[in-house]
C-alpha cells in the first residue's frame, strides 16, 4: 500500500492552530505518510509541529460554513484543533488523518521508515543482555542457572528465550511445570536480593482447575528457592474470590496441602479494563476547566486512578517487605502474569534495589521485567485516554506503573539518577514512537517482525550523552538504602506533569525547576574553584617556605 | 511529672509507641522519650484534651492543638491522667490577657531592642510608600482618639473630599461605625482598594452622607469614573440581613458603583468546615476515595479557592479597569481582610517580600481590627467566634507560592511559623482584638514584637528560588484558580505527621545548598584576596597596588583563615539526605503487618518536627 492513496490533500494554507494558553497560529499543513507538518509561514519565528500520526487517539471535526475544524486528541493527551478552510480540503484532511493514524499493519509503523540523524554510538538492542545481568547475579550466587529451554519459544510464547531458574531444575521439568502454568509462564527469577540472598520469583496462575489438580515439578521449582526451614509468600494479584472462580476456567491457585512452605496473600490489583476506564475519567476530569472545586473533587475520586495507585504501591510494598524485612522469598502472579505481576515485581525491585533507580538499571528493568517479560505493549497502548472504540486490550498499566515510580520519585527526590522528564518520556514513547522498542506484544513477535534488525531502539538514542543529559536529576545522591514510601493518601499526588501537562501554564514551574538545577550545578562549579584557589594558595605558601628555608 | 507514659504514633497501625516521662511546666507540656529527645507543647496551643476509656496499657489522653499538632499518650495510672488531665484544662484556659504567656516571656531583650522591635513596622511609612497622602487623599483625625470607631487605627486615610461630618454621617451608617477608608492605593493606576462594613440600608434606608463618601471615592480616582462595590457575602446571606436593618448598598441610590456579590462563606460555615477536614485527615487507614470526598464535603478547597477568586476579581479591576474598589462583608473585619491584603499582595510585589508581608498584616489584619483574639481563642470564650479565616489567608498565599514559585521572596516555614505565632499568644502582635484594645494592655511594654525574632532568623524564612525580578514593580500576578490548582496543604495539616511527608526534601537540600553557595563565595573571595596578597609579597613592586585590590574585601581578612579550615561538609543535613530507615511499620501496606511483628530493626525515624521548641 501507498501512503499517497491515503493522502488526498497533502497541504492546506490560511490552516490555523489552537493549542492552550498559545495564541492562534497561521500557517501551512501538510501531511506525509507518517507526519502532520504545521509551519507558521512568519520568517521571524516560524514555528513548527511535528506530530506522528500513531499518536493521534481520536479527531473529530465539525463545520461552520465552508471553514472546517478538525479536533485532534493525541496519546500523550494534549489536544490541538485546526481551523481548515474549504469545506473538501478539511474533511480530506480529516479522513487522511483517520487512516493514517490507525494503520493495520505492525511493518507500516514509522519505526521501520525511520533514518536516524545521529551517529550510533551503542546499539540499544543488545544494550541490556540476560545473560549479562546473569553474569552479576553468578557472582554472588551459584544457585540459578540460564535455561534455553524456550529458545525457539516453543514452551512459553510470551517468555523470552532465555530465562534465569533455580539450578536444582532441569529443562524437561520447567516443560512440565510450563503445562501447568497459564500461557506456559513458569515461575522464573524476576529479582535476587543479594542482602540475605532471598529471590522474587513471578509466573502465572497454576492451571489447578476445579479438582485440584497438582505438579511435583512445580512445587519443586518455587521450594528450591526456599531456604530450609523457612516459608515463602505468594502474592496473588486477584482477590481470593477471582482467584476460586479462576478453576472453574481452569486456572487456579496455589493450595495449601501441595504448597505447605507457602503463605498466600491476596492482594488485588484492578485488571486492564477498568484500568482503561479509569485512565479515560481521569484524563476527562483534568480536561474540563469549569469544574467547580466539588465537581473536580468528586470526579478525580470517581476516575479510582489515585486508588490503583495507592493498591499498586502497596502490594509492591509489600513484596519488598516480605523479602526485606521478613526474609522470605515471594512468588508474584495474577491470571496471566503479564501486568499487574510486572507492576509488583518491577515497583518492589524499585523500592529494594538501588541499581534500578539509576538511569541504566531502570532501562534495563523495564526491558527485563516489561519488555521481554511480555507486557503486551503493542495491545495494551494501542490507544490512549481518548479512544472511543470499545476494544477490550487497552490499558494503561504501563502508565500506572509509572506514575507509582513518580510518586516514590516525589518521596525520594534524591535517590534518583533520572527525573520526571524521564518517566513522561518513557510514557510518551510507549504510545507513539519513532524508535521499534516498544512495538509488538513480546519478544517471539519482536523477532518474528525482525525489529532489531529493521528498526532503531530506543536506548540507542536516549542513552546519547546529549540527550541523556535532559534527563539527569541533578539532586541525585547513590542511595543504597531500601526506600519505602508513603501511601497515605494525604502523600500521594496526581501527576500534573502528565495529566494537566497541557491544561495549564507551566512556564513558571519550569523557571523555578531551571533555577533548582541552577544552584545545584552553580554549587559544584564554586566547590571546584575553591578547591582549586585552596590548592594555589598551598602551593604558594610551600613556595614561600622554601624561600625562607633557602 | 508522670513517668512510663507512652506516645502513640497517630498513624501507625502497629501499636508502636515511645516510653517516656511527661512534665508539666507553667507554660509547656513536655514530654521527654528515652532517647532524650523532648516534644514540647504551649499551653495555649492546646484547643482540646479528650480522655478516652481506660484500656489495659492505661488511660489514654489525646491532645489536640491549634497547629494541628495531635498527640496521643497513654498515661499508665488512671489517677495521674486525670490529674494532667485537669490541669491542662485550666492551663489552657486563660481567662485573662496578662496570664498569656506573651507577659511572662523573656527572651533577653534589652529595653532599646524591645522598642526597635516594635518600631520595625511603621504604617504611616507604608501608606508614604503607596504614594498617599496626595492631592486626593489625606490622613484623617477623625478617629484619633478612637471616638467614630473603636475597631479601626487611629490613622485613617480617606479622600479629601470626604469632610469630617461626611465621614461622621457615614459611619454611623455603617456596622461597628467602620465607614470607608483606604486600604491599599495603586499609584500607576490612581485606583484605591477601600474597605468598611456593611451598610445599616435595611430594606429601604438610605444615608446621603455615606452616599458622598463613596462619591468622594470614586471621584478620587481620576483614571476611571465608576467603582466597584463588593461585597463579598453569598447573596442570600446579605439579603438576610436586610431584615435586621443592615444589608447591602442600593445601586440606585449611589452613582456610579458597580455592585458585585461574591460569595465567600461565614466565620461559622469556615469552622466547621475545618472540623471536617480534620476530621477526614485524621482517620487512621484512609482510603483515597475516603480522604478525596471527605476533602469535598468539607469544602475547605471550595472556600480557599472562593476567597482566591474574590482577591483576583479585585486586583483585575484595579489592575485592568483602574477602577477603585470598596470591599465589605458583613463587620469588615474577617471577609473583607482576606481579600483586601490577598488583592494587595497580587498587585503588590513589595507584600511578597519578608518585610513586605509582615507590613501587609500588620496592616490588614492587626491595625483594622481582625478579632485575632476571638478567632483564635487566645482567651476561654465563646466558642462561636473561632475561626480559622487567618488560616485560610496564609493558605491562599501558600497556593500562590506553589503556582509562582520565583515570585516569594518567604517560604513555606515562614507562613507556618506565622500561623504557629498567631496561636502561641508567646509574642504581643496578636493579641487583643483591635488597636485600642492593645494599647490598653501596653503590649509595646510589656511584650515583644515577633517580627524582629522572625527578621533574625530570616535565613530559614528565604526562598531560594526568590527573583526579585520575577515581576516588575506593581504588575499584576494573575493565578490560575481552575479548581484542580488547589492542594490539599498537607505541611501545615500534618505538619508534625513525619510518615505522611517526603522522606526526602528537595525544599531543604535546595535551602541548604544555595545557603551553602553564599558562604563559598565568601570563600572565593577570601581566598583570592589572600593569594593576590601572597603574590604581592613576592612581588615588591606590586605591594602597594595589591593591598588596595585586597581592601575591598576587609570582611574576609577578620575572618579565620579559611584554608585552614576543613572543606566545607556538604551542605544538607545527613538525616535529611539519608533516608531516616522509614518504618515499614508506618505504613499501611497489610493487615499482616502485625504478623510480621519481628523485631524491627531500631531505625530512628527523623522527627525534626517535634524537637522544635515555639521559641
Amino acid at each position: 500500500m501507498e501512503f499517497a492513496e491515503l493522502i488526498k490533500t497533502p497541504r492546506a494554507d490560511n490552516v490555523v492552530l489552537h493549542r492552550p494558553f498559545h495564541l492562534a497560529v497561521e500557517g501551512t499543513l501538510c501531511l506525509t505518510g507518517h507526519h502532520l507538518i504545521f509551519s507558521s509561514r512568519r520568517h521571524d519565528n516560524a514555528e513548527e509541529l511535528w506530530l506522528l500520526h500513531s499518536n493521534i487517539d481520536s479527531i473529530d471535526k465539525r463545520f461552520v460554513g465552508s471553514l472546517g475544524t478538525v479536533v485532534i486528541k493525541c496519546k500523550d493527551l494534549r489536544i490541538i484543533q485546526l481551523d481548515i478552510p474549504g469545506m473538501e480540503e478539511c474533511l480530506n484532511i480529516a479522513s487522511s488523518i483517520e487512516a493514517l493514524s490507525t494503520l493495520d499493519s505492525v511493518t507500516l509503523m514509522y519505526p521501520f521508515f525511520y533514518r536516524p540523524m545521529f551517529e550510533l554510538l551503542e546499539d540499544g538492542w543488545s544494550s541490556f543482555l540476560l545473560e549479562q545481568e546473569f553474569e552479576l547475579l553468578s557472582s554472588v550466587t551459584n544457585e540459578w542457572r540460564l535455561s534455553c529451554v524456550n529458545k525457539e519459544f516453543s514452551v512459553c510464547p510470551s517468555y523470552p528465550p532465555i530465562v534465569v531458574v533455580p539450578k536444582c531444575v532441569d529443562d524437561d521439568a520447567l516443560r512440565k511445570v510450563a503445562l501447568f502454568r497459564h500461557g506456559g509462564r513458569f515461575p522464573v527469577l524476576s529479582y535476587y536480593h543479594k542482602k540475605n540472598g532471598m529471590a522474587m520469583l513471578r509466573s502465572s496462575q497454576p492451571l489447578t482447575g476445579t479438582n485440584g489438580r497438582r505438579c511435583k515439578e512445580d512445587e519443586k521449582l518455587v521450594n528450591a528457592t526456599l531456604r530450609s526451614g523457612r516459608r515463602g509468600f505468594v502474592i496473588d494479584t486477584r482477590p481470593l474470590t477471582v482467584a476460586q472462580q479462576a478453576r472453574a476456567k481452569g486456572g487456579g491457585f496455589e493450595q495449601e496441602v501441595h504448597y505447605p512452605q507457602w503463605r498466600r496473600i491476596h492482594k488485588y490489583i484492578e485488571r486492564f479494563n477498568i484500568l482503561q476506564e479509569s485512565f479515560i475519567k481521569l484524563v476527562e476530569a483534568c480536561n474540563d476547566q469549569s469544574h467547580n472545586m466539588d465537581r473536580w473533587l468528586s470526579k478525580l475520586e470517581a476516575s479510582n486512578w489515585l486508588t490503583h495507585i495507592k493498591e499498586l504501591l502497596t502490594a509492591a510494598c509489600l513484596a519488598a517487605q516480605c523479602i526485606d524485612r521478613e526474609g522470605a522469598s515471594v512468588l508474584v502472579h495474577g491470571s496471566e502474569g503479564t501486568d499487574s505481576t510486572l507492576q509488583v515485581t518491577s515497583l518492589a525491585q524499585i523500592i529494594l534495589d538501588p541499581r534500578c533507580r539509576t538511569i541504566r538499571g531502570f532501562e534495563a528493568l523495564i526491558v527485563r521485567e516489561w519488555l521481554q517479560a511480555g507486557h503486551p505493549f503493542q495491545q495494551r497502548c494501542a490507544q490512549s485516554a481518548y479512544s472511543n472504540s470499545k476494544q477490550k486490550w487497552e490499558a494503561p498499566v504501563f502508565l500506572l506503573f509509572l506514575d507509582c515510580v513518580w510518586q516514590i520519585h516525589r518521596q525520594f527526590p534524591c535517590s534518583f539518577e533520572f527525573n520526571e522528564q524521564f518517566l513522561i518520556m518513557l510514557f510518551e514513547h510507549a504510545y507513539a514512537s519513532q524508535f521499534g522498542t516498544f512495538l509488538g506484544n513480546n519478544e517471539n513477535e519482536r523477532a518474528k517482525l525482525k525489529l532489531p534488525q529493521k528498526t532503531m531502539s530506543l536506548w540507542s538514542w536516549v542513552n546519547r550523552p546529549e540527550e541523556l543529559c535532559r534527563f539527569q536529576n541533578p539532586l541525585y545522591e547513590a542511595n543504597s538504602l531500601v526506600i519505602w514510601p508513603s501511601v497515605a493518601p494525604q502523600s500521594l499526588q496526581l501527576w500534573e506533569g502528565v495529566f494537566l501537562r497541557w491544561n495549564r501554564p507551566s512556564r513558571f514551574l519550569e523557571e523555578a525547576e531551571e533555577e533548582r538545577i541552577h544552584i545545584i550545578k552553580y554549587n559544584k562549579e564554586l566547590q571546584a574553584r575553591v578547591n582549586a584557589l585552596r590548592r594555589r594558595l598551598a602551593e604558594l605558601e610551600a613556595e614561600e617556605e622554601d624561600e625562607e628555608e633557602v | 511529672q508522670v513517668e512510663q507514659v507512652k506516645l502513640l504514633d497517630r498513624f501507625s497501625t502497629s501499636n508502636k509507641s515511645l516510653t517516656g516521662t511527661l512534665y508539666l511546666t507553667a507554660t509547656h507540656l513536655l514530654f521527654i522519650d528515652s532517647s532524650q529527645r523532648e516534644t514540647w507543647i504551649l499551653h495555649h496551643h492546646i484547643a482540646a484534651v479528650e480522655k478516652l476509656p481506660l484500656t489495659t496499657s492505661g488511660c489514654p489522653l489525646v491532645i489536640q492543638c491549634k497547629n494541628f499538632r495531635i498527640v496521643h499518650f497513654v498515661v499508665p495510672r488512671e489517677r495521674d491522667c486525670h490529674d494532667i488531665y485537669n490541669s491542662l484544662l485550666q492551663l489552657s484556659r486563660t481567662a485573662k490577657y496578662e496570664e498569656l504567656y506573651a507577659f511572662s516571656y523573656n527572651p533577653k531583650q534589652n529595653e532599646s531592642e524591645q522598642v526597635k522591635g516594635w518600631q520595625l513596622i511603621d504604617l504611616a511609612e507604608e501608606y508614604k510608600r503607596m504614594g498617599v497622602p496626595n492631592d486626593y487623599w489625606q490622613l484623617s483625625d477623625a478617629n484619633r482618639d478612637y471616638k467614630i470607631c473603636e475597631t479601626y487605627p487611629r490613622e485613617l486615610y480617606v479622600p479629601r473630599t470626604a469632610s469630617k461630618p461626611i465621614i461622621v454621617g457615614s459611619s454611623k451608617f455603617r456596622s461597628k461605625g467602620r465607614f470607608p477608608v483606604l486600604s491599599y492605593y495603586h499609584k500607576n493606576k490612581e485606583a484605591a482598594i477601600c474597605r468598611c462594613s456593611q451598610p445599616l440600608s435595611g430594606f429601604s434606608a438610605r444615608c446621603l452622607e455615606d452616599e458622598h463618601m463613596l462619591q468622594a471615592i470614586s471621584k478620587a480616582n481620576p483614571s476611571n469614573r465608576y467603582m466597584y462595590v463588593m461585597d463579598t457575602r453569598p447573596k442570600l446571606n446579605a439579603m438576610a440581613n436586610r431584615a435586621a436593618g443592615k444589608g447591602y448598598e442600593n445601586e440606585d441610590n449611589y452613582s456610579n458603583i458597580r455592585f458585585q456579590f461574591v460569595g465567600i462563606e461565614n466565620i461559622h460555615v469556615m469552622r466547621s468546615s475545618l472540623q471536617k477536614l480534620l476530621e477526614v485527615s485524621g482517620t487512621r487507614g484512609l482510603s483515597v476515595n475516603d480522604f478525596l470526598s471527605g476533602l469535598e464535603n468539607s469544602g475547605w478547597l471550595r472556600h480557599i479557592k472562593a476567597v482566591l477568586d474574590a482577591a483576583v476579581f479585585l486586583a483585575k479591576a484595579i489592575a485592568v479597569e483602574s477602577a477603585s474598589v470598596l470591599v465589605h462583608c458583613s463587620d469588615g473585619w474577617d471577609r473583607t481582610s482576606q481579600v483586601c491584603s490577598l488583592g494587595a499582595l497580587l498587585l503588590d510585589s513589595y507584600y511578597r517580600t519578608i518585610k513586605g508581608f509582615m507590613v501587609l498584616i500588620e496592616k490588614d489584619w492587626i491595625s483594622f481590627g481582625h478579632k485575632f483574639s476571638d478567632r483564635c481563642c487566645q482567651l476561654d470564650g465563646d466558642p462561636k467566634e473561632i475561626s480559622p479565616v487567618f488560616t485560610q489567608f496564609l493558605e491562599s498565599v501558600w497556593n500562590l507560592t506553589e503556582q509562582f514559585p520565583q515570585a516569594f521572596e518567604y517560604n513555606e516555614a515562614f507562613l507556618l511559623q506565622i500561623h504557629e505565632h498567631v496561636h502561641s499568644c508567646q509574642f504581643g502582635n496578636f493579641l487583643g482584638n483591635c488597636q485600642k484594645e492593645r494599647e490598653e494592655l501596653k503590649l509595646k511594654e510589656k511584650t515583644y514584637s515577633l517580627w524582629s525574632f522572625l527578621l533574625a532568623e530570616q535565613k530559614k524564612y528565604q526562598n531560594p528560588l526568590y527573583n526579585p525580578d520575577f515581576s516588575p514593580d506593581l504588575t499584576l500576578l494573575e493565578p490560575n484558580t481552575v479548581s484542580f490548582n488547589f492542594k490539599f496543604w498537607r505541611n501545615m495539616y500534618h505538619q508534625f505527621d513525619r510518615s505522611m511527608h517526603p522522606r526526602q526534601s528537595m525544599f531543604n537540600l535546595i535551602m541548604n545548598t544555595s545557603e551553602q553557595n553564599k558562604q563559598l563565595e565568601e570563600d572565593i573571595k577570601e581566598l583570592e584576596a589572600k593569594i593576590k596578597q601572597r603574590n604581592g609579597q613576592s612581588d615588591v613592586v606590586l605591594e602597594k597596588e595589591q593591598e588596595q585590590t585586597a581592601r575591598p574585601v576587609p570582611v574576609a581578612l577578620k575572618s579565620p583563615p579559611c584554608f585552614q579550615k576543613e572543606p566545607p561538609p556538604m551542605p544538607v543535613n545527613d538525616a535529611v539526605r539519608t533516608i531516616e530507615g522509614s518504618n515499614t511499620a508506618d505504613n499501611r501496606y497489610s493487615e499482616l503487618v502485625s504478623e510480621f511483628s519481628k523485631a524491627e530493626p531500631a531505625v530512628v525515624s527523623l522527627e525534626y518536627g517535634v524537637a522544635r521548641m515555639t521559641c
